[in-house]
């Protein structure tokens, strides 16, 4: 066990990856020499190769364009969009090519592409650097949608995502590159969790709080601060947005009867309403309250020195776990 | 505020774009065979084709332009919802798709029914995509010939992110990938062009110019030919008279030679002419003169090859009769396949979406199974 940063859980995890696979590529901007803007790929390049960690030209379409002809051929390329903002010009790409060749072509022809991208707020960026574009990609069907919360999971499900012979969108909390856990990089995956499974990642008994990503540490500290007023959370990292794992969902909602979830993406639309709309049909009976929301407003990303305000942090998640407890 | 007579003048000539080239007036083109059947040689592109082998390629845009104006008519008759004619390009495609390697790659857009015939793609499976069965029912790999692809220039990018999968193979082949006059405006064309270049990627950029991008002209795409944007980005660009199916096969042998033997892409502008409509559903007496087509006409890429036979000795009478006699055959079993083929049952709607089945769609598969078998036998969900 070593204790390591999510940045560096994703470095090992890709590392393990080229290892084991000669297939496995890794292509975009800036992930050679550099390494990355968030130092994700770095050494990478200088131990594996420029054939196979590709400094890209700048031009997201033509990463994952390009991944998609390298699948063809048998390649097992990851991309990296550099900031959540500029995966958009990608999306035809992504939505109309990659999810749809599976079954365009009745599965005669499989995809193994991975989309990393660095998602969320937080760091007090610029415009178009701090998007939670999720969503987009859980409404897609044939995508893979997951988001890693921490170096562990980081670490494993990259590796995952790479052997899945799906395409898979990525989503790394780029606020979170920095926070550390502890990691075995000497274990296989074989014995993981499936990276299309929830975790319980906390036992509680009064409320179930779901969610993913950049905010599975302030949904922990939430637990934390409630357990002082004496509630009981449950905390399910969802891990996986599509697929998505109602079992575990619903095992634990019919356990505390009450269930917020808190993103950053805007709540209007976002996953937070899918999720209420399935664990209202299947935990009708067992929910003490209606299921509540917390997450950005609907409105575009602010600027940075507003995004306190914007982003769900603990009080606002403690607020919504309040409000369940009022009716 | 007072406009000046003389700014508005400018401003009317800076939007009056210079000329490109006009549908009747090509410029400078590799020909090989002119429009009269007469064979003219070029210095860049000897070409040494048996007798048989000019045969076959008559043969071959016989019954790709039959195929055609079949599907357009099981069009007409309800049995197909749209097709894309490739009539005035049968030269250009079976040109180039008869000077593919086996083991070489092809990227299609959706009209190229007769570089899918050279890779021995049943045209049916072609009529499969138009009717609405499948998206696409052939297997990729087995023909070496990628899915059509609808969205406009997307395949571009598959293709060179293919060709670098060869470079990094080290194996002997090389990607062709078709588009139109109207993609090159395409984002995504020019980033492949952007790729090929600076990976030095073994693939070929086969650009059928067929004058009209559905009611849009050349001159809304470009201000300069087609092919000379190829100098922009390193690598070169030539253009051939896209109706002449001997000149299309010399050019597109030679640049995917040179593919394969690491010289890089080329782009390859194939001047054509589509001399129907974009698709079935469009109207092309909307935006062009009837006059136009008329002056395509004298340039059809298959009278052409007739004339070069007939005048060559190298086709007599029988020859002719015996390709119509086929083209007829072929024509009623595209016809009868078209006609007969079922609709795919409804539970295969949740076929393929992942490698395994989701949980998700598992559960909306029972339910609508659960949906259908709630009829009595007969009505709606009977024979699923």
């Amino acid at each position: 066990m070593s204790r390591l940063t999510l940045s560096r859980g994703l470095n090992e995890g890709l590392r393990k990856a080229l290892e084991n696979d000669p297939k496995v590529l890794i292509m975009g901007e800036d992930v050679g020499k550099l390494g990355g803007v968030f130092r994700v790929t770095d050494g990478l390049q200088k131990d594996f190769g420029e054939a196979r960690v590709i400094d890209t030209p700048l031009a997201e379409s033509g990463i994952v364009g390009t991944a998609i002809g390298l699948a063809l051929r048998g390649y097992r390329p990851v991309c990296e969009i550099q900031f959540d903002g500029f995966v958009f010009p990608a999306v035809d790409q992504i939505v109309s090519q990659l999810a749809k060749m599976r079954y365009r072509s009745r599965g005669q022809v499989s995809l193994p592409v991975v989309i990393r991208i660095p998602c969320g707020g937080g760091i007090g960026a610029v415009e178009h650097h701090s998007e939670s574009p999720e969503v987009l990609f859980a409404h897609t069907p044939g995508l893979r949608v997951v988001a890693c919360g921490d170096a562990a999971d980081a670490f494993t499900m990259i590796q995952q995502s790479i052997s899945s012979d799906d395409p898979v969108i990525f989503f790394e909390p780029k606020r979170r590159y920095w926070d550390k856990a502890e990691v075995d990089t000497a274990a296989g995956v074989d014995g993981a969790l499936p990276f299309d499974r929830a975790r319980v990642t906390l036992e509680g008994s009064d409320v179930t709080l779901l969610c993913y990503g950049p905010l599975v540490r302030t949904a922990l500290e939430s637990a934390a601060a409630a357990r002082q007023d004496g509630r009981s959370v449950e905390v399910v990292d969802l891990r996986s947005l599509s697929p998505l794992d109602m079992d575990t969902i619903t095992a634990s909602v019919r356990k505390t009867g009450r269930c917020v979830i808190a993103h950053e993406a805007p709540v209007f639309a976002g996953f937070g309403a899918e999720v209420a709309a399935r664990v209202t049909e299947r935990c009708f009976y067992h929910l003490e309250a209606p299921v509540l929301r917390a997450g950005g407003f609907a409105t575009p990303y602010p600027p940075s020195r507003l995004e306190e305000h914007y982003l769900p942090d603990l009080d606002r998640i403690l607020d919504a776990v309040d409000r369940a407890f009022g009716y | 505020m007072t406009v000046e007579s003389g700014a508005a003048t400018t401003a009317a000539s800076a939007l009056d774009p210079p000329a490109p080239d006009t549908p009747d007036q090509a410029g400078e083109f590799i020909q090989l065979l002119t429009p009269e059947g007469e064979r003219i040689e070029h210095p860049d592109y000897p070409l040494d084709l048996s007798a048989d082998q000019i045969r076959d390629m008559y043969r071959d845009l016989v019954l790709v332009r039959t195929i055609d104006t079949v599907a357009i008519s099981l069009q007409r008759q309800g049995e197909l919802g749209i097709w894309a004619s490739l009539l005035g390009q049968e030269a250009a495609q079976i040109g180039s798709g008869r000077a593919l390697g086996p083991d070489d790659m092809v990227f299609p857009t959706y009209r190229e029914h007769g570089v899918a015939w050279c890779r021995g793609i049943d045209p049916v499976k072609l009529l499969e995509l138009y009717r609405g069965v499948s998206h696409g029912g052939w297997a990729p790999q087995e023909h070496n010939f990628h899915l059509y692809t609808i969205v406009i220039g997307a395949q571009t990018l598959h293709a060179t992110g293919y060709a670098m999968g060869i470079q990094r193979d080290g194996t002997d082949e090389a990607v062709i990938v078709y588009f139109g006059d109207g993609a090159t405006s395409q984002g995504d064309v020019n980033e492949s062009f952007v790729w090929a270049s600076v990976f030095n990627a073994p693939v070929v950029f086969f650009c059928q110019n067929n004058q009209w991008a559905i009611s849009e002209p050349l001159e809304k795409q470009s201000r300069i030919p087609l092919y000379q944007r190829a100098r922009g980005f390193g690598f070169p660009g030539l253009r051939v008279d896209g109706n002449d199916v001997l000149a299309c096969y010399a050019v597109t042998q030679k640049a995917m030679q040179a593919a394969r033997e690491g010289q890089g892409p080329t782009l390859i502008e194939a001047f054509t002419y589509r001399m129907g409509a974009h698709t079935t559903t469009d109207d092309p007496t909307r935006y062009r003169l009837a006059s136009e087509l008329e002056m395509w006409k004298l340039k059809d890429p298959i009278e052409r090859v007739r004339a070069y036979l007939v005048r060559g000795g190298m086709a007599e009478a029988d020859f002719f009769a015996a390709v119509d006699a086929e083209a007829k055959q072929v024509g009623a079993r595209v016809r009868e396949a078209c006609r007969t083929m079922p609709d795919p049952p409804p539970l295969s709607l949740f076929d393929h979406v992942y490698a395994e089945p989701t949980a998700i769609l598992r559960e909306e598969r029972e339910q609508y199974t659960a949906y259908l078998d709630s009829f009595e036998p007969g009505m709606n969900g009977a024979g699923r």
